[in-house]
């Protein structure tokens, strides 16, 4: 009965450590889609902050340094997306794949010119990244049963970016439901129009959602690249960014439903690690192979029967254009 | 006299071109003359990737020390390897290293169509015709030997391991693992896990934290990403096919790894197609310890951590491999947790 409990609380440890890129992603598609521009370049921004941060830790030795350098290059992409989509009127998943092809291949291309280890880069020393926090009173509460166990062995000992994420869910929240930024960001999501014949302006609403995104997928890129792991590898987003799209579609854009969507992926992850080699009764042992693939099969059903329909924002992918 | 020069475009196009490679064909003559061969390396993966480095640091050794002229390409798509491979028989080269993984019988057509040049692929299955020679890395040896050290240093008597498919490359590395851990301590018990990719450190970690969660106490890292695990939960690490005890690994963390040295048998190959005995031949005795394939590392800050008595054995065992009094098993099927 303790070990169960404890291998639960610990698989909901790795469920929030796997599911935090895919928060922070969902939350940054979160304000570009509700302001109205489909952004499936979520992989690609992500993938530049993690090597831009990986490549500044690795110079200069700061985490911070290196969290500011991966914020400012992903926000950099996000404007280029919004150049042409919002002042361009350019198609918005075009221009998000076009975002997503060069961030594979220049963060290939230079870190192999500059570090020579085929797209690495150099292994970080703990100084260099974002380490564990334990918080105040972890060891003294792990005493106390079930209540302590939760609070030593899941809350406590993340990565600080792991609670910046489970943070910005409340302050995404609150951004879009309950300030006057949010009410315009959804309005000009639904309803571009309105928005402008009430006199503000429909480009710079949508510009300052992009930052936003910019900025929330450099935290994640971050965060894979000097906090869960110690340097940057060629494709290391391996998918997630566009998993958070997934997410976020399941959450029906809403910040707590999308979050719900992330740690179910998370947990998924985190379980089919542990089920390997482990005998289920009735079914017997699984194979590696089946075990590595369930999170896509439960993907396909939950998405087939479970969420129910999803309606997007109404004015999402096209271009705003005023009337002449 | 005027001579009325009728130089057409189009000719003159073909004399430019031409020209060079009339050049190049009397330069390839002369190479065939001097003591040199030429050999080219093919690589799906770039060279600083730890599997085609072994290989390119082994050819670009050969060719310092000016036995053979070197030329390679590297990240060379499967789909795209048999073209590249019949381009460089094409040019004259006298000897191709490279990889045939999934592409074993397009690879021995080539070596078919192209008699004249000697191929030394890494590959599964067996030699093929006259030309084609196969090779694998078998470091179970030293493995086994890790296993014996590995055994002696759990305090839990609980080890993990991380590997990437569960082929039979990686499975003999286990099993060879697991069985020199259980000589040096009868009661120890394994935890393994697959990650279904060759390149994921994250997931790799991921698992390696899964398994530390389990009590395990030493994990043996097949795949990168298992020593980040290690160092930060404080646990130990073994190492496989290159040297994991760098300074970015940090210290105390791992304690020695199996190597895999592709030097003994890429010198064999060049000095056979020299002496034109080349034989299509597997190439698995030379990646073994016995003939310097394979070696354990130095325990570097490790070695007043490792008891004086298991070094002993540890040494003894090594001597018995070398000289053949002793064998590991090769055993190729899927291993299974114990726990």
């Amino acid at each position: 009965m303790e070990d169960t409990f404890l291998f639960v609380v610990l698989t909901l440890d790795a469920m929030l450590r796997v599911a935090t890129p895919l928060i922070l992603c969902a939350m940054a598609g979160l304000f570009s889609e509700r302001s109205g521009i489909v952004d499936i370049s979520l992989e690609g921004k992500m993938l530049v902050a993690a090597f831009t941060s990986a490549t500044v830790a690795a110079l200069t030795g700061s985490p911070w340094l290196a969290l500011f350098a991966g914020v400012s290059m992903a926000t950099m992409m996000s404007l280029i997306h919004g150049f042409a989509c919002i002042t361009h009127n350019g198609n918005q998943v075009v221009s998000g794949v076009a975002i997503n092809i060069i961030a594979s291949g220049l963060t290939a291309v230079l870190g192999n010119a500059w570090f020579h280890r085929g797209g690495q880069t150099p292994s970080l020393p703990s100084e260099a990244r974002f380490m564990p926090i334990e918080l105040p009173f972890a060891e003294a509460a792990g005493s106390i049963p079930i209540i302590g166990t939760i609070y030593k062995e899941m809350i406590s000992g993340h990565n600080g970016l792991v609670y910046v994420a489970i943070a910005m869910v409340l302050i995404t929240w609150w951004v879009i439901y309950r300030t006057r930024f949010g009410l315009r960001l959804r309005a000009v999501g639904e309803n571009p129009q309105a928005v402008d014949t009430a006199g503000i302006s429909v480009a710079w609403l949508r510009y300052r959602a992009v930052l936003i995104c910019g900025l929330l997928t450099g935290i994640a890129g971050t965060y894979l690249a000097i906090a869960q792991n110690a340097s940057f590898v060629r494709d290391m987003t391996a998918g997630q960014g566009y998993i958070a799209l997934a997410a976020l579609i399941f959450g029906k854009w809403k910040p707590w439903h999308a979050l719900g969507a992330c740690l179910m992926f998370g947990l998924l992850d985190a379980v089919a690690i542990r089920m390997q080699g482990v005998s289920v009764q009735l079914i017997g042992e699984m194979p590696v192979q089946l075990i590595q693939t369930m999170p896509y099969i439960l993907t396909v059903v939950l998405l087939a029967g479970f969420i129910g329909k999803a309606i997007a924002p109404k004015a999402i992918g096209i271009p705003y254009v005023k009337e002449r | 006299m005027m001579v009325k020069l009728n130089l057409t475009k189009r000719k003159f196009l073909s004399l430019a071109i031409a020209a060079p490679v009339a050049a190049m064909v009397a330069m390839n003559s002369s190479v065939a003359n001097a003591a040199t061969i030429k050999v080219a390396g093919i690589y799906t993966q770039p060279i600083q990737q730890k599997w085609d480095a072994r290989l390119h640091l082994a050819l670009d050794a050969a060719a310092k020390a000016g036995d053979i002229e070197y030329v390679f390409s590297e990240k060379v798509a499967n789909t795209d390897y048999v073209r590249v491979l019949r381009e460089y028989a094409e040019s004259g080269v006298n000897l191709i290293v490279g990889e045939a993984f999934g592409i074993s019988k397009e690879a021995r057509q080539v070596a078919e169509d192209y008699p004249g040049v000697s191929f030394l692929m890494g590959d599964p299955f067996k030699p093929h015709g006259s030309n084609f020679s196969v090779f694998d890395n078998y470091i179970h040896e030293p493995c086994y030997l890790m296993g014996m050290i590995a055994g002696s240093m759990t305090k839990t008597d609980k080890i993990g391991m991380v590997g990437g498919y569960p082929i039979g490359e990686v499975n003999r590395l286990f099993h060879a693992f697991m069985a020199g851990a259980r000589a040096t301590n009868s009661k120890v018990e394994f935890k393994v896990n697959f990650i279904g990719s060759w390149y994921d450190p994250p997931k790799a970690k991921e698992a390696a934290f899964a398994q530390i969660e389990t009590g395990v106490d030493i994990l043996y890292a097949e795949r990168a990403g298992v020593v980040d695990a290690a160092r930060e939960k404080g646990i130990l690490a073994f190492g496989n096919v290159n040297d994991m005890n760098k300074e970015e690994n940090g210290t105390d963390v791992v304690v020695t790894s199996a190597l895999w040295h592709m030097e003994s048998a890429i010198n064999n190959a060049i000095a056979d197609v020299k002496a034109g005995t080349f034989k299509a031949e597997d190439y698995k005795e030379w990646t073994m310890m016995a003939k310097g394939g394979a070696s354990l590392a130095p325990y570097y800050e490790f070695d007043s951590k490792i008891s004086s008595d298991i070094k002993a054995k540890v040494a003894k065992t090594q001597a018995d491999i070398m000289s053949g009094s002793f064998t590991v098993v090769i055993n190729d099927e899927q291993p299974k947790s114990t726990y």
